[in-house]
């Protein structure tokens, strides 16, 4: 019956590849709705209805060191999912913690800009290019702190259930996670920041 | 404007439509419905059951014939809303007709949004659920708590639909919301709201299921299946969840910036300060037109399998089928802006647009193509989902062909809008989708409840169904070169009424052969031991669904099935044919399966709060639906005990039985 | 044919090197600089930056992909790199597409609240 038993289909995956393809296939599905929202901002870019406009309002400062927080933990990240691989739990909350502390800062940098934005009537509500604008890093935004929510909710499942299988295919996925956001974040740092600051 | 209360929102009891008898006594008959079952099942003790087996369950089995009832239901709904509009239009030459415009356009839109996300996603998705694991020969889907989840998701949005009815109200911008006639400045209500978050809801669950279905493809086929020894279903299965995981992303998106419009004050797709109305329209289709092959494609396979069936031979030109399958896949992504050529994109974009739009119908024409070879030189069986087939090849023809013609720039500019394209789409969509899903329902049935649906009944269902559908829709093309625009609540044309009046009979036939449908159900069920199917394929199957009992066991398989060829189990069958040795009892070891969760119920519990919240600015509320959904998912990421182990003993028991009880492959009777 | 779950190194077996990790930190936060440096500097055409930006990003991302997703071309991930070919495609289409389609419709019609001072 098992005629030619190489070509062939083994059979159905293990639990890890399974549940990690198909967080796999979400985050592909996430990073199209991301894409909608780079679309509307390019259409948008320059509805100002004379109000400001990239040039005017973008730090690139600030930027420079959001972009060097989410890039960095990226690299802690890293570090956790090695430590979960070798299930030294010393290490893996330590590089969590890490983690943790750098997308804060992230998002506390970035909560920062909005607010001066909206102190200095440039919110969202003043033009289409500032809904774009609020939209598309807002939305990123949003993605970072429910990373964040699923980063201490996974700091608490090593700590109470040890590295079991479920738990390790969940910091795999985390990864998954956290690795998107930096690589959108790339895109969004060109397209919004560097791009509309650009001569 | 008067101040927002902290603690009911913009709820008040003039939210209920006192002085609308057609809201009222509807809200009254579905409350009536509800409590009589309610009641009943009740006072029978049905409740622990249901909830055991059916609610709390994970099996896709159950979510599948779960979401295929919603459809049903939510079909009544969608087809009295098409009633009313048939009636309305027939007798409304020079008058008020019956139904104010303010109802007539919550009711053409309700229509079409119950129609398109409430009876066709659920129910093509119902089928997907309960057929691509059998067929596969796998245990379940991938993620099966999160199917479960993705259904209760979709009642969810299906339910804030209906709450729509009696408080409050419905969108009156038509089933895709346009701007700037759905920003809050021409729609300041909660109709557009309660559209909004229905559908952002019930699209949680469906890119859910894309994500689920493309896994379970994929990586959780039966050893030996490789992709090309695949059932065709699970070929149009798969090109459809991609489809979903692609689109539904950017409804997603496009809502939640219309959302972002109407809730903070954005300006995406407003009149003033720099917002672009059209970029709406272009990213709304973006999604739109991967949604309608959405649809089509598990039909396209629902007919392969079928016709194969019944024609006793097996697909022509499976290759070319899984080619065009592909193909179809991938262009209905690149056509997106023939819904709108009158918008003014100019004659390169629209030629560019035109040109794919024909060539996305070439592929299709191949697949009807195979169809027909398939059945030629085949011994064609004569049943319901034969006649539902053939009559599905003749007006999905009709309607494609229809199609083909509306892709030309130059035609659309006239036919735009216009009844022609009412009668386009319900063409392709009753005669492609909805008679591909009715032969699925009456094909696959018997494997579900173990007993078969009353022949007579669902012929007669047929003819009354495919007889009214070209009586209502026929005219309707002809109305659209007369000039007749679509949604009009009144007219002045009197070479118009004959048309509509024909139209509503057409509408009434449709309604008998619902009855039909309803009343082959009903009787069935009475009769079930006399229509029973004690082998478990009744129609002499030739995919590995046909091989398990009716219904299969939670399990599926006792023991995957090794598989070797394409249509494997009507290769096992020829094979037992020709050689008559026993069946050799298989090892067996234990098996695991997932168990009962409420996690699905819960959240969905906690989404129509937050949805119902957020409609009428009950924000405490919606803090708490969110939180609420939060919750679950974590307290659900905490369970220890996931699965269920069935030892080998129990196996080889169950399984036993199930030998004993089915006559082998090899010598057993079918029905034609 | 084995299969490899997005995200684990080609070998689970063996342990994911941190070295793949510190090559990766390090390329990202170059093109990273280079970025920065393009735009603020004055040493490069203006017309040609926003396409070097999008370039060297591209590039990150591609640096992302293999340094910390662990995204190989061998045979083990082919259905990951596949599935993630099929969003690019997506994603080109929509940004692609709706690019075009607007910039078209923009120069043909005129703006909204133009039209809105027509209707006065």
């Amino acid at each position: 019956m098992s005629a030619s038993v190489i070509a062939t289909h083994r059979g159905s995956e293990s639990k890890r590849v399974v549940a990690g393809y198909g967080f796999w296939i979400f985050l592909l599905s996430d990073i199209v709705m991301f894409s909608c929202f780079f679309a509307s901002y390019a259409v948008l870019v320059h509805a100002t209805a004379g109000g400001p406009d990239a040039r005017q309002l973008f730090d690139l400062d600030r930027v420079t060191i959001e972009t060097a927080c989410l890039l960095a933990s990226s690299f802690t990240c890293g570090l956790a999912f090695i430590a979960s691989g070798r299930h030294s739990a010393m290490l893996f909350q330590a590089s969590m913690a890490a983690t943790l502390a750098l997308g804060a800062t992230f998002l506390a940098l970035e909560g920062a800009e909005f607010h001066s934005m909206l102190q200095g009537h440039a919110g969202p509500t003043r033009s289409a290019f500032l809904s774009a604008f609020f939209a598309l890093v807002g939305c990123h935004g949003i993605h970072v702190l429910i990373g964040l929510l699923w980063l201490m909710t996974m700091m608490a499942q090593v700590y109470a259930k040890g590295f079991r299988n479920d738990v390790l295919r969940r910091v795999l996925c985390f990864t998954l996670f956290w690795h998107a956001l930096d690589i959108i974040w790339v895109a969004l740092f060109t397209v919004v920041y560097l791009i509309g600051v650009a001569p | 404007m008067p101040p927002v209360d902290l603690f009911w929102g913009k709820l008040t009891w003039s939210a209920i439509p006192i002085h609308s008898p057609f809201p009222m006594f509807a809200s009254a008959g579905v409350a009536a419905v509800i409590i009589a079952v309610l009641a009943w099942t009740a006072f029978k003790g049905h409740f622990p059951y249901l909830w055991r087996e059916w609610i709390t369950s994970v099996d896709h089995k159950r979510v599948g014939v779960m979401y295929v009832v919603l459809a049903l239901v939510m079909l009544l709904r969608g087809f009295i809303d098409a009633a009313m509009m048939r009636a309305q239009q027939a007798m409304a030459l020079n008058g008020p007709g019956y139904l104010p415009p303010e109802h007539y356009d919550q009711v053409f839109s309700s229509h079409g949004t119950i129609m398109i996300f409430f009876v066709a996603m659920p129910f093509v998705i119902g089928l997907m659920n309960f057929v691509v694991p059998l067929q596969i020969g796998a245990r379940d889907v991938a993620f099966p708590t999160l199917n479960s989840v993705s259904f209760w998701l979709t009642a969810t949005g299906a339910l804030l639909v209906n709450i729509s009815l009696f408080v409050g109200e419905f969108a009156r911008t038509g089933w895709i919301p346009y701007p700037p006639l759905s920003e809050l400045g021409y729609s300041p209500g909660v109709g557009v709201d309660y559209y909004l978050w229905s559908l952002q809801i019930s699209g949680i669950g469906s890119l859910l299921t894309g994500v689920n279905f493309v896994t379970t493809i994929l990586k959780g086929r039966a050893p030996g299946m490789d992709l090309m020894r695949m059932p065709m279903f699970c070929w149009t299965a798969l090109a459809s969840n991609l489809l979903i995981v692609a689109a539904f992303p950017v409804l997603t998106a496009t809502l939640a910036m219309l959302l972002l419009d109407r809730y903070l004050g954005f300006h995406f797709f407003t009149n003033e300060a720099g917002g672009n109305v059209m970029m709406f329209m272009n990213l709304i289709w973006a999604w739109g037109h991967p949604e309608v092959y959405i649809l089509i494609l598990p039909a396209f396979g629902i007919f392969s399998e079928v016709i194969a069936t019944f024609s006793s031979k097996g697909l022509f030109g499976y290759r070319s089928m899984v080619a065009a399958t592909m193909g179809i896949c991938v262009l209905a992504f690149s056509v997106w802006l023939h819904h709108f050529f009158t918008m003014g994109a100019g004659a390169n974009v629209n030629a560019v647009f035109g040109i794919l739009s024909t060539v996305i119908a070439v592929p299709t024409g191949v697949k009807v193509f195979n169809w027909l070879f398939t059945i030629y030189g085949g011994r064609l069986r004569y049943n319901v989902s034969i006649l539902w087939s053939i009559g599905f090849m003749v007006t999905f023809v009709i309607g494609g062909m229809t199609g083909v013609l509306l892709a030309l720039p130059p035609v659309d500019f006239l036919l735009h809008n216009s009844l022609f394209l009412i009668a386009h789409f319900h063409n392709v969509i009753i005669g492609g989708v909805v008679f591909g899903l009715f032969a699925g329902y009456t094909y696959w049935f018997p494997k579900a409840f173990g007993f078969r649906l009353h022949e007579g009944l669902g012929r007669a269902a047929f003819w009354f169904w495919t007889v009214g559908f070209y009586v209502a829709f026929m005219p309707l093309y002809v109305l659209g070169f007369l000039g007749m625009t679509r949604r009009m609540q009144h007219y002045d044309v009197a070479a118009w009424q004959p048309w509509l009046i024909a139209a509503a009979a057409g509408a009434v036939l449709i309604a008998i052969g619902t009855g039909f449908l309803v009343a082959q159900l009903v009787y069935s069920i009475r009769h079930r031991d006399a229509l029973s199917d004690p082998s478990g394929d009744p129609w002499n199957g030739r995919t590995l669904e046909w091989s398990t009992a009716s219904p299969p066991p939670q399990y599926n398989f006792a023991v995957l099935p090794e598989v070797s060829a394409l249509d494997d189990y009507w290769v096992q069958k020829q094979r037992a044919s020709n050689n008559r040795s026993a069946d050799s009892v298989p090892s067996y070891s234990a098996i695991e399966v997932p168990r009962n969760s409420a996690t699905g119920i819960i959240c969905a519990f906690f989404a129509t709060l937050m949805g119902f919240a957020l409609i009428w600015h009950i924000w405490w509320l919606a803090v708490l639906g969110v939180a609420g959904a939060l919750v679950t998912f974590v307290v659900f990421a905490w369970r220890d005990q996931v699965e269920d182990e069935i030892p080998a003993q129990e196996l080889a028991r169950l399984d036993g039985l199930d030998r004993a009880a089915r006559p082998r492959a090899s010598d057993q009777s079918f029905v034609s | 044919m084995t299969e490899v779950a997005p995200g684990d190194a080609p070998n689970p077996e063996a342990e994911p090197g941190i070295f793949g990790y510190v090559i990766g930190l390090v390329l990202s936060s170059g093109l990273t600089a280079v970025s920065f440096y393009i735009t603020r500097g004055s040493l490069f055409w203006p017309p040609s930056i926003p396409t070097a930006l999008i370039v060297l990003a591209i590039a990150q991302m591609g640096v992302h992909l293999v340094f910390f997703l662990h995204m190989t071309s061998g045979p083990d991930s082919t259905n990951n790199v596949l599935a993630l070919a099929f969003g690019i495609l997506i994603v080109f289409l929509i940004i692609a597409g709706s690019l075009w389609i607007m910039a078209n419709l923009n120069h043909n019609m005129l703006p909204t609240d133009q039209i809105m001072k027509m209707q006065r």
